[in-house]
Parts: C-alpha cells; structure tokens; sequence
C-alpha cells in the first residue's frame, strides 16, 4: 500500500512551494484536531492493565460476532436491492424520478430512532406488513436479529444508492449501446458492461454501507431492542456499559474502533478513493 | 433489372436543432459514404439506422425485413438488429481483453464460450490482431483498437455495417495504414455498409458512392469523380477545392451577380460555374490577350497552401487564387491590396443548377 501511495504522489504535478494560508491553516488544524481528541481521549483512559481480562469476557465477543454478522448481512442486502434501485435512478427516466431519489436520501436526514419507530410501524407486530407477515408466515422481525439487520439495512442503504448511482452517471453509457448493437438485452448489458464498468463504485458504497451499519445505534435499539447474543450489537453494548460500568464501555469503544478503522483502511486506498 | 438494394430507408428523425430527413439505399457489398460538416445529422443517421435513436417517420428496411415503421408503431431493439457498429472512439469494453471484446457477439448470437473465442480468434486473426488477443484495451495503440472495433462488429456477421469516424481518432501516420487496411476489409464485406466522415479523402478512398448531408438533408449525391467535378454546394466546393458560383447561364456565359463569365460549357438557364484556384491568376493591371474572364479585386487574406500561397479575394465574386511565392511577392500582396483576377474559359466549367 507504501508503494502504491508513492507512486500515486509521484505521478501528480509537483508539489507547489508557495505557503498555505494562516486563514485556512487554522481552521484546517482545528477540525482536525476536533476529529482526532476524542480519539486519544478512548486511548489515554483506556484501562490498558486490566485490557486482556475484559477482552476475555464473553459478552465482548458475543457483541463484536453480532455486529460483523448483521452488518455484513445488511450490507448484502442493501447490495442487492440498492443497486438495482440506483440503475433505475441513473438509466431509466420515469415520471417521479427526482422525487424517488429524494425519498431514497431520507434515511440520510431522519434521526435514527424516528427510523426505528417508522420500522415498528410498518413491520412490527402490528404493524402494516408486520401482522400480515406473522399470520401468513409466522415470522416476527421486531425484537431479532433479522430485525437488526433490517434496521441497519434501513439507515445504510442510501449510502450505497448514492455511491451507486454517481457511478452509473459517470459510466459512459454508450457502452452499454456498443453493447445492444453486439445482440446484448437489458440485463445481459447490465451483468456483462454496466456492472463491472461500476464495480469500483459498487464496491465503495458497499464499503460505506457497511461502516454505517456496523455503527448503527437508534434504529437497531428502537425496532430490535438491546438482547444480549440476539439484538445487542456493539454500539449498543458501548451504550448499556456507559451506564454500569465505564471502563468497559471504553474497551468496547476502542474494539469498535479498531475493527472498523482495520476495514476501513484496508479497503480505502483500493476502492474509496478516486480512480 | 437490378436487384432491390439490401437497406432500403428513409430516416426521418428529430434532434434539437433540425429535423433530420435522408432517403438511403445501399446494395449488397456496396460501400456509402455519409459525408457532411460537424453537426449536420450524420451521426444521427447512423443512430438511426442501428437502432439507438427513435425514427419519427419514414421507414428501415433491411433485407426484406422491416426494422422501423414508425407509421405501424414497429421499432426493432438495437440487439435485435443485423447491424454491426464501430464507433467513432471503438468504445472497446475496457474490463474484457480484446479476444473477449471480439468474442461478445458471437456469445450473444448463443454460441458457446469456446465456439465464440475461435470465431474471434479468426477475426482477430484477419485484422493481424492474433497477438494481442489477450490485451486489454488500454494496452492497444489506437490503430490497434480500431482494428479490435472493427473485428467485433464484423465477428456478428452483420447485414449492415455501420462505421462512425472510424479514422478520425487517429494519428496521421496510422491513419493511412489503417484507411489502406479498411479498404481491404470493407471490399471483402458482402452486406451494405455505410461509412460516416467528415473526411473527403476517407469517403473518397473507402465508399463507392458518397452522400453529402448538410443540415439533415441529402444535398448531392455520386461517386467520387462527379461530386469533385461538380460540387453544388459551398461545403462540397471547399471539400474539393473549387471555387463555385451560382447564376444563369445562357449558352456559354453564366451571369453571376454584376459579373458576366464565359464558360467551355454550353449550358441554358440556372446554372454553376467551377473553377479550381490554380485557374486564377492575378495581375497588377487589367490584362491584355486571352483570357475571357477578367474582373478587378481586393485581396482580403493570403495563406499558406501547400507549397503555393492561397489569395482570397473579394470583388463582384469572391474567390480563392493560388499563386506561387514569387508571383506573390512580385504582386506585394497584403490584405487590401487592389489586383485584377483572370479565368481563363477553357479552365471554367459550367453545369446546370
């Protein structure tokens, strides 16, 4: 990854002498600086000495299986109907459309919990699809782990939609005619050109995606509750141990923390950023 | 009796500026070009004709088969169409090699993954391609990435073959091998193609007959010797070199403006009359002897042209002399400088309008 940096750096114009301005050095400092304290403030009193025992603990681990698990699920998910839905945004012009990709973004703006009481809504017990899924299936979602996973679907989703679609917009759609006129259908150009030409994109949101469910806190809390091993991911474990216990919440701060920042920079330099 | 053409349409499309309206036959093996200035609905015509922009009216028929009729609400899908497309950029899919970018028609017309890539390896093969079959796009030159481009469309073996600028992303040096190799493969091609340029000298070398198209519409139409010796519009007479007018002619004079000049042809009513700027001369003063036509003019610009000087001059008709640097500097010619033009007759061609 070194090396890939360097030669990024090398191929750019060379670095320009002149001195960075004091007006946008300060501010530039400080937002840093406001990003990183809280960091260092979960290193400096983290309870380095008692750290192995409290990692041991089997809580911790149930917590951090659970998180991994429902947000890889819920990423899967939002894979596969967000981008579909973001093809249809990008290539398919249809009356409403603005208003569609208006309402997709909603997630974006709504207070988690507000998300988590509209999911009760609609899927809880008796909810609008809720009672009509429990007594044609018997499946209830509120209150399990698939209840998770839907939640924290619900909250990352327009991330990947949005990702997606910029993508789909920024992919030459004339392929995808150079394609037609070689005998390839709708799908067939979508699973053939528009799809690998939009992976990078696609593999991106995902990555978002799944970052934003892996930290997802109201939604879960009000549509599947706080069970330990079922419903308890971390952010809500962090949450319960702030109450008891807070060097334990610390520790499971600094686990998250470190999962996410390992994926995270794992994955950045080869599909995050720009191309 | 001849034979119906193999495309026998009328395009009639819309775009944002003009309406696009152009009736084209092609016979099987027959190369035609579309040639027109930037922006006069070409491109649009060969949309049109592949499937990927909607004809308005009008009809398509290829071989016998109705492709569009917008009267009977009949639009065949681009991938439904016999046609093969190179685009005037190849628009080669950048995540396949070139083996593959070849092998994807065939794979869509339900050949088998091995079937496919030995038809492609065949084409790739006849474009002299076969080393580069495992080659991404971006690791081709451009002149090979047109002869991948041109190995895919023909890999469907397509009843029409449709062909976009296919010289103009080119290099000047690969230009001229790839023309020479195109040539080579549109002879062997035994459906229609229709090549658009706005290069005379690809339309001349490729096609066997041109189509000029100007603001959507056909404005003259030939081989190549009749659309050079007989250009009909300012556009085909800067393509090929002439100077041309348009006035009445009555037996051998035409009168173009104030201007009355005698033509070798004899010809009665609306009429235009040619001549090449090498036909030109200038003189210091009104000349004496020969020739017929001879008018006084303001040099309005001097150019390079080759390894003469192009004098464009204005006066009761405004044309291009070609004259050689020592006549030029012999005339001292500037921009408003006063000269009298001469034509001889015999270098004036005149035919009707």
């Amino acid at each position: 990854m070194r090396t890939r940096d360097t030669a990024a750096r090398a191929a750019r114009p060379a670095r320009r002498r002149p001195r960075v301005p004091l007006a946008l050095l300060l501010p530039a400092g400080l937002g840093l600086l406001f990003l990183v304290l809280p960091l260092v403030g979960l290193l400096a009193r983290a309870p380095w000495t008692t750290l192995p025992q409290r990692l041991a603990q089997p809580g911790v681990l149930t917590a951090l299986w659970l998180s991994l698990q429902t947000a890889t699920l819920a990423t899967l998910l939002c894979v596969l109907l967000g981008v579909p839905l973001a093809w249809l945004l990008a290539r398919v012009e249809f009356p409403g459309r603005r208003l569609v990709r208006a309402l997709v973004t909603v997630p974006l703006v709504l207070p988690p919990v507000v998300g988590g009481v509209a999911l009760l809504l609609v899927f809880g017990r008796r909810g609008l699809l809720g009672s009509w899924l429990d007594a044609t299936f018997g499946v209830t979602l509120p209150f399990t782990t698939a209840g998770v996973v839907l939640a924290e679907a619900f909250v990352a989703m327009p991330f990947l939609v949005i990702a997606v679609e910029g993508a789909l917009r920024g992919a030459d759609p004339r392929y995808e005619e150079a394609a037609a006129t070689l005998g390839a259908g709708r799908w067939t150009t979508f699973t053939h050109v528009t799809l690998p030409l939009v992976a990078p994109g696609v593999a991106a949101g995902a990555v978002l995606c799944w970052a934003r469910a892996l930290g997802e806190f109201g939604a879960t809390i009000t549509f599947a509750g706080n069970y330990p091993g079922r419903t308890q991911t971390m952010p809500l474990a962090v949450y319960l141990a702030l109450e008891t216990d807070l060097p334990a919440a610390i520790v499971l701060s600094l686990i998250l923390l470190t999962v996410s920042v390992a994926i995270l920079a794992g994955l950045r330099d080869r599909w995050v950023g720009a191309p | 009796m001849t034979a119906p053409p193999l495309l026998d349409a009328h395009l009639v499309a819309d775009r944002d500026a003009f309406q696009l309206d152009v009736r084209l036959r092609i016979a099987a093996g027959e190369v035609v070009a579309l040639l027109g200035p930037n922006g006069a609905g070409k491109t649009t015509a060969l949309r049109a004709l592949a499937g990927l922009h909607p004809l308005a009216a009008g009809h398509l028929t290829l071989d016998g088969v109705d492709l569009d009729r917008p009267d009977r609400r009949r639009w065949v899908p681009p991938e439904r169409r016999p046609v093969g497309v190179v685009f005037q950029d190849y628009l080669l899919f950048p995540h396949l090699r070139a083996l593959d970018n070849v092998a994807f028609g065939p794979r869509r017309q339900g050949a088998d993954r091995s079937a496919a890539r030995e038809r492609a390896r065949g084409w790739l093969d006849r474009v002299g391609l076969a080393e580069q079959a495992r080659r991404r796009p971006r690791q081709l030159s451009g002149g090979q990435a047109q002869r991948v481009a041109l190995a895919r469309a023909l890999a469907v073996d397509p009843t029409l073959l449709l062909l976009d600028e296919p010289l103009a992303a080119l290099d000047a040096g690969t230009r001229l091998d790839t023309r020479a190799e195109l040539q080579r493969h549109l002879g062997g091609h035994s459906g229609a193609t229709l090549l658009v340029t706005h290069d005379p000298l690809d339309a001349f070398v490729l096609a066997d007959r041109l189509l000029i198209v100007e603001h959507g519409r056909v404005v003259q139409e030939g081989d190549a010797a009749s659309v050079t010796a007989r250009p009909r519009t300012d556009y085909v007479a800067r393509l090929v070199g002439l100077n041309l007018h348009r006035g009445r002619a009555d037996g051998h004079t035409v009168r173009v403006g104030e201007l009355t000049l005698t033509a070798a042809d004899r010809v009665v009513g609306d009429a235009f009359v040619a001549f090449p700027p090498a036909a030109v001369a200038l003189h210091p003063a009104r000349p004496d002897g020969s020739p017929r036509n001879v008018w006084p003019a303001t040099v309005t610009g001097v150019q390079r042209h080759g390894d003469n000087l192009r004098v464009q001059l204005d006066g009761p008709i405004t044309v291009a002399a070609d004259v050689t640097p020592a006549a030029a500097a012999h005339l001292r010619l500037a921009p408003g400088q006063r000269v009298w033009a001469a034509v001889k007759a015999a270098e004036t061609h005149a035919y009707p309008a």
